[in-house]
């Protein structure tokens, strides 16, 4: 990058599309954020905007695990909720040590990271051992897992700190924890995180995105980057080379799996009860049709998949009792006419036609 | 790469027409977006005259002189049969009002799919639709998501069934149709040791569900207060509600001969099937949830036999109030309502009397219909199908009378 | 005594998921694709075989082989519309637009038949003592262990033995090579999937007959732990799957019975963790070392 003076057309391709994609999410933001200012928002795109940066996130993650990485994660939403609820439980916490609120949200969103990032470490170590379709199946199974172990969890907080307690019999209630006068309940189990006081902003989301777009971006094009696309080409020949296969498959896993647990954190900050069956498979499904439909490994595509079909059933609110049925039609349509040969050629056909009489 | 760039180009034009589709729908009520932060402009985007075409809904008969009422429920997906029955039962009170000819409602049902994230959209969306009351969440969860919103909002919210005291505590202005979960467990714990004859209890509830949870918490309290013996509890949860046979077995063995069953019928009747495919017979007791198996169908009513449950509403009750809204759900639906039906019903019924007892007009905004509201909610007594002369207490919940009936040859039968 | 009672109820169950690990995995191992719709097309045969039983006062045996023929249509259909197209696209791609067809039979039936559950009549009632009364077999769960030890045997049977069989072992093991002996692969696929979804029409009633309730929602979560069986086991393998399937259901009522009920669950999907972790590929996989 030394050579500034090259200019535009001596960057590199990849160079010129990462550098569209970071000027694209500023537009964005700046452009939301004018209209949200002269009032031109509505209500229910407002309210949209954080969940939306937060499947941004989510799906910039898991395209590093599934398109940089090669591997298909089927419980993606399991790092999510460990995010959620680690920020949710240091961020509720933290109330009275950090009063101004974007400070403590930006730590949540650090533990969150950093607790997702350990479970990425737990699970990622027996799961990259296996290939394929079963790896695919203990990834979701670790997503249930955690979703069900998250639903046992009951934690309090008071003068005397963080209380913690494992519901597993079923049996334990909020007041087992002993919380002093003045405590207050985080998460009660099966009821989920309750009255968490919502501090996440879409200014936070856009930051956010910003931050994991310039994580996963930069990894791809370093030296470890093309080694993770080396094992995703072809296994045998990368370890051939000597590429160290755990280490770089641990580094991909582990990063998305922290980027998905502050992604967790704000969306969990971002709703007053938030419950752990949320983090279900259907969730890990939701953000794996947004990686697939924006193109495998493909960062901005992943940015507006998630975007468009996150505001699409919202549209569709219009249609009423036929909303998930229409969604369902049209996921199956998209994934035709983007995967069928037939219909490939033809759009194909018609581009190269005009680009020819451009040059002409 | 080419190919990719034109899907790109699809995808970005796709993007940019939904988002000036969305803001172009509602041109009017974009200045209501933010009611609590600018009280003063109140006054002026109030008149709900240049209403959005929102065809599907029945016929408003002059937009100027109508109640936008928001609904939201869970319409699809798991629990999608509590929100539409809730919703069901609140669009015939609304036609029921509607056709008296005084004031004039509009309801507007939104889908949450029992999910918080969805509920705050659909909570959205009403309040760009013009909502000025919120007749919902129809289930606990996503209640506790929105509530706060509608608080902060200034916008009156009447849950119908939404039973969880941390749906209504500490916001002023979110109201109960149905009795909290504590108060439910613990009627129902003083009913048995009171009126019933056992000496062991065993319990199966569901314990991701806060409803559930809340209700045996309750019960587990008060049965430890009065001595009652709890020889069994088992739990289960979503994904694995669709088999008892070893909670029913567990509670046989351990000799219970009252089972409690804090949960919601469709389970229940799983768990009486079982009991019964391993021939036991103990008596066993619901709770509100419970109400609607009867109208499963399909469902052997034998099986149910003896059952009993604490229930605001039955179906087959005498009064003529429940036999006319059953047999007109029956009619538009085809299906017998369950007590989320009613619950709904009586929703709007209550927003009716409170608008009518604080002079409401449907030119008020959200907020002055709010405080309006909440002027006379404590002071209203209302009759409805889930109890006669309701009253509110000042933190939302609701003051009647829990009635217990035992099913005798597929019919409630107070005992 | 009690042991044996949570082991019955584990078998019962676990012969359901069997059978619907057997159609998954006949149709991963010929198709190479994870068909996540199959669950649904468990709950469409169930809601077929109620509503000719209910409505029409059929016997149950006529359901029964009406929700096959309804579900044997369906399932060509559906690989015909949303399936075949993507032959030759991305894994991943077929994987999604399965999800999109799930979403698909979820929503239709709620349209459908709307969300007030069903309750089904089984299609056999009635236990029978053991033990002088001690313990008790429901007809039900002895007819889903023999109708999946039939289903299992007749499979095994079918694709060793006759052309067809072993067309789908042929396509299953190399499409290209297939194609090139004069097999119609296309053709080959279709059936595997008729196969599958008459199989799901079969388990749809039987394990409506042992949970006797009916959602628009009844079939996706069997439908995950079947997958999970058919992995369990060794995807494509019919007898691992038939394996799979059993140790699913007794582990997860054991589990429940003696650990927690909260936690059956995740105790089944650990038990799938280690066992894949000392069998990379199932418990009666093949494990195919990749070639240079």
């Amino acid at each position: 990058m030394g050579r500034v003076n090259r200019g535009w057309k001596g960057l590199k391709k990849s160079t010129k599309t990462d550098f569209a994609t970071y000027l694209g999410v500023i537009a964005a933001f700046v452009l939301v954020n004018a209209l949200r200012g002269g009032g031109m928002l509505s209500s229910s795109l407002t309210g949209q905007l954080v969940p939306i940066c937060c499947y941004i996130v989510m799906a910039l993650s898991l395209n590093l695990t599934v398109g940089v990485l090669g591997e298909l994660s089927l419980g993606h939403a399991g790092f999510m909720s460990v995010g959620a609820f680690s920020g949710i439980i240091a961020a509720m916490s933290l109330q009275r040590a950090i009063p101004f609120a974007p400070v403590r949200l930006a730590v949540a969103m650090a533990v969150g990271a950093v607790f997702a990032a350990l479970a990425g470490v737990v699970v990622g170590v027996p799961v990259l051992r296996l290939r394929g379709d079963y790896l695919a199946i203990v990834t979701l199974a670790f997503g249930q897992i955690i979703k069900d172990l998250l639903t046992c969890l009951l934690v309090g907080y008071d003068s005397d700190g963080l209380h913690m307690a494992f519901n597993l019999s079923g049996t334990l209630t909020i007041n087992d924890l002993g919380l002093k006068e003045g405590g207050i309940a985080i998460i009660k189990g099966a009821q989920g995180a309750t009255g968490t006081v919502t501090i996440a902003s879409f200014a936070a989301g856009f930051v956010l995105i910003m931050i994991a777009l310039a994580v996963i971006l930069n990894l791809v094009h370093s030296r470890s980057g093309r080694a993770i696309m080396a094992l995703r080409d072809n296994q045998i020949a990368a370890e051939s080379v000597g590429i160290n296969v755990t280490k770089y498959k641990m580094m991909a896993f582990v990063t998305s799996a922290a980027l998905a647990g502050a992604a967790g954190a704000l969306y969990g900050l971002n709703y007053g009860n938030l419950l752990a069956s949320k983090f279900d498979f259907n969730t890990s499904i939701l953000v794996l049709v947004f990686v697939v439909l924006g193109g495998l490994g493909n960062m901005w595509g992943s940015i507006i998949a998630a975007t468009v079909l996150y505001i699409l059933p919202e549209l569709l609110r219009e249609v009423r009792d036929y909303r998930m049925l229409v969604y369902a039609i049209v996921l199956i349509l998209v994934m035709l006419a983007t995967n069928n040969a037939a219909i490939k050629g033809f759009f194909a056909r018609i581009f190269r036609r005009e680009k020819g009489g451009a040059v002409q | 790469m080419k190919k990719k760039s034109l899907a790109a180009m699809l995808m970005a034009g796709a993007m940019c027409l939904s988002l000036l589709a969305s803001c172009a729908s509602d041109p009017g009520s974009t200045g209501s977006a933010a009611p609590s932060q600018a009280p003063s402009q109140g006054t002026q985007e109030s008149q709900p005259a240049g209403e959005p075409s929102q065809g599907s809904e029945p016929s408003a008969t002059g937009a100027s002189g109508t109640f936008k009422l928001g609904g939201i429920g869970p319409l699809t997906g798991g629990a999608a049969i509590y929100g539409n029955n809730a919703m069901n039962g609140a669009q015939i009170a609304v036609d029921e009002i509607n056709a008296l000819g005084g004031m004039q409602f509009v309801l507007n049902p939104q889908d949450d799919e029992h999910d918080g994230e969805k509920s705050v959209n659909a909570y959205n969306t009403l309040k760009d639709w013009g909502m000025q009351a919120l007749i919902g969440t129809v289930t606990t969860g996503p209640s506790l998501s929105v509530g706060p919103l509608a608080f902060q909002d200034r916008i009156f919210m009447l849950t119908p069934s939404a039973s969880s005291t941390d749906t209504v505590s500490g916001k002023d202005n979110v109201y109960q149709v149905c009795f909290t979960d504590p108060n439910q467990g613990f009627r129902s714990a003083e009913y048995i040791d009171e009126h019933m004859d056992v000496s062991k209890i065993a319990i199966i509830y569901k314990n991701d569900d806060a409803y559930s949870q809340g209700i045996r918490d309750s019960f587990a309290a008060e049965a430890g207060n009065r001595g009652m013996e709890v020889v069994y509890e088992g739990t289960f949860t979503t994904d694995t509600q669709s088999d008892f046979s070893v909670q029913v077995s567990a509670a046989q063995s351990a000799g219970a001969d009252l089972v409690y069953l804090p949960i919601y019928y469709q389970p229940a009747s799983i768990i009486l099937n079982q009991a019964n495919s391993i021939g036991y017979a103990p008596t066993f007791f619901g709770v509100d949830g419970m109400d609607g198996i009867l109208t499963m169908v399909g469902f052997d009513t034998k099986l149910a036999e003896g059952v009993m449950l604490l229930s605001p509403f039955a179906a087959d009750a005498e009064d003529a109030r429940t036999q006319s809204f059953v047999s007109e759900y029956q009619k538009r639906h085809g299906e017998t309502p369950n007590q989320f039906a009613a619950d709904g019903y009586d929703a709007v019924y209550i927003i009716y009397e409170a608008l009518k007892a604080a002079n409401c007009t449907p030119d008020m905004t959200a907020e002055q219909i709010n405080d309006a509201i909440l002027g006379v909610i404590n002071t209203i007594s209302v009759d409805g199908l889930t109890g006669t002369a309701m009253t509110w207490a000042t933190d939302g919940t609701v003051n009647k009378d829990p009635r217990a009936v035992v099913i005798q040859d597929g019919v409630y039968v107070t005992p | 005594m009690e042991f044996l009672n949570y082991l019955i109820s584990g078998i019962s169950l676990g012969s359901i998921y069997a059978i619907i690990a057997l159609g998954y995995t006949m149709v991963y191992g010929i198709a190479k694709m994870l068909n996540f719709a199959h669950g649904d097309v468990i709950m469409v045969g169930g809601y077929i075989s109620f509503c000719t039983v209910f409505y029409l006062g059929l016997p149950s045996w006529l359901s029964v082989l009406i929700a096959m023929a309804v579900c044997t249509v369906l399932g060509v259909v559906i690989e015909g519309l949303a399936y075949k197209p993507l032959r030759s696209a991305p894994s991943l791609a077929v994987l999604i637009t399965a999800i999109g067809v799930s979403y698909f039979l979820q929503n239709a039936a709620l349209l459908i038949w709307g969300a007030t559950p069903k309750v089904y009549v089984p299609v056999v009632e009635g236990s029978m003592p053991l033990f002088g009364g001690k313990l008790s077999i429901s007809y039900v769960s002895l007819l889903t262990v023999v109708v999946c030890i039939i289903i299992m045997v007749g499979l095994t049977l079918f694709t060793g033995k006759t052309k067809m069989g072993k067309a789908m072992r042929a396509c299953s093991e190399d499409k290209g090579a297939a194609q090139l002996m004069g097999i119609n692969v296309n053709r080959t696929i279709s059936m595997t999937f008729a196969i599958g979804s008459a199989l799901a029409a079969v388990a749809g009633v039987l394990q409506c007959s042992f949970i006797p309730m009916l959602e628009p929602t009844t079939g996706s979560m069997p439908g995950i732990k079947a997958f999970t069986a058919a992995v369990f086991g060794g995807i494509g393998s019919i007898p691992g799957a038939f394996l799979g399937g059993l140790l699913l259901g007794i582990i997860e009522s054991l589990a429940k019975a003696y650990i927690s009920t909260q936690l059956a669950n995740s105790i089944v999907f650990a038990v799938l963790i280690i066992v894949l972790l000392v069998r990379p590929a199932g418990l009666l996989g093949k494990y195919v070392p990749e070639k240079v």
